[in-house]
């Protein structure tokens, strides 16, 4: 039981840590990465928390936040890679085409 | 009961490490929200919307709301923080200053919305609590009758499927024809399987805009100082 608790007060920190770079990363990876980061301690969190309950059958759903926090990870990088949610989106939109530029002298 | 110091400790009565963990997951909540507040930048705020979506998840765990929790995680989490950055992509990548005086404004109606909202939960029963109307007529008949006579020992399960069956394939037939409206109106195969599908052109299409590398400074929050009052003035 110690054990759960020293693991869980771990993680807490990590999360802390983590949480700290989404909110300080000067860059977009960082928050990304922050993110991906923040995702799996919240799936460790979880099955620590099945077994200070005592439930430790919770872990399938730990297992499925793994699945969805890949997911979205992959979607938000895919994301950055094609600017676009899908390659024709950006032919209909004239304005996204030179969407580059915008974003170069907002950031 | 509207003493809050005994709130708190009949709050978890059995379990108590699962309430600081819960305790150190709502501090993490409110660090996310105020630093989503105070940050400018668009798609900082749409990563920390996913982080705050996956730690209200776990939030929603320890509360053993199970389902919830799934729901907030592949909505929020996953869903949301794509269409967000879908968004963003139509807007400005920063948030333009606002009138001091209309966050004046707002705060107040937030404030006072809080409040209320506050006050109002000071009626609610406890936490848990047995005699709560929630717990007791319909629900305690559904946890002591449901195994009987459905024989299914997921008293959810019995609801959803059984005691509110036709309810649930009213959702179901709701759901299945927003999909089938959405995917009439973005057009079937639009996405990957269409004919215009044009990914190899795209990226050669983009060294026009800046090769590999050159992209860094879009991707990147323009290397300026994470104070969140870069464009706050």
């Amino acid at each position: 039981m110690i054990m759960f608790v020293v693991a869980t007060i771990a993680v807490i920190v990590a999360i802390v840590i983590a949480l700290a770079r989404a909110i300080l990363g000067p860059s977009l990876y960082d928050r990304v990465l922050a993110g991906n980061a923040v995702g799996t301690k919240t799936i460790l969190l979880l099955g620590l928390m099945g077994f200070l309950t005592g439930r430790p059958e919770f872990l399938d759903i730990a297992l499925l936040y793994a699945l969805m926090n890949f997911i979205a990870t992959i979607a938000i990088l895919k994301f950055f890679a094609y600017r676009t949610m899908s390659p024709q989106m950006r032919d209909m939109s004239p304005r996204l085409g030179n969407g580059n530029h915008d974003g170069g002298a907002d950031g | 009961m509207n003493d809050p110091v005994s709130f708190a400790t009949e709050f978890h009565p059995s379990s108590s490490p699962i309430f600081f963990v819960e305790l150190a997951i709502l501090t993490l909540l409110v660090i996310t929200s105020i630093a989503m507040l105070r940050m400018r930048r668009l798609f900082g705020v749409v990563m920390l919307s996913g982080i705050y979506s996956f730690l209200s998840a776990a939030f929603f765990v320890a509360l053993d709301a199970v389902d919830v929790a799934f729901t907030e995680a592949a909505v929020g989490a996953g869903i949301s923080t794509v269409l967000m950055l879908s968004a963003m992509l139509l807007t400005a990548r920063r948030e333009k200053p606002y009138a001091p005086g209309h966050a004046a404004l707002a705060a107040v109606v937030c404030v006072i919305v809080g409040g209320a909202l506050i006050y109002a939960t000071l009626d609610a029963p406890p936490y848990g609590d047995a005699a709560a109307p929630a717990n007791s007529y319909v629900g305690q008949a559904y946890v002591e009758r449901s195994a009987v006579e459905i024989s299914m020992p997921n008293i959810v399960t019995t609801v959803l499927a059984s005691y509110r069956g036709f309810d649930t394939m009213g959702e179901v037939a709701v759901i299945f024809t927003a999909g089938l409206a959405v995917m009439l109106l973005l057009g079937i195969g639009s996405d990957r399987g269409g004919k215009d599908v044009r990914d190899v052109p795209r990226m050669v299409g983009r060294e026009e805009d800046g090769p590999g590398l050159g992209e860094k400074p879009t991707l990147d929050d323009g290397g300026k100082s994470p104070s969140p009052k870069g464009g706050a003035s």
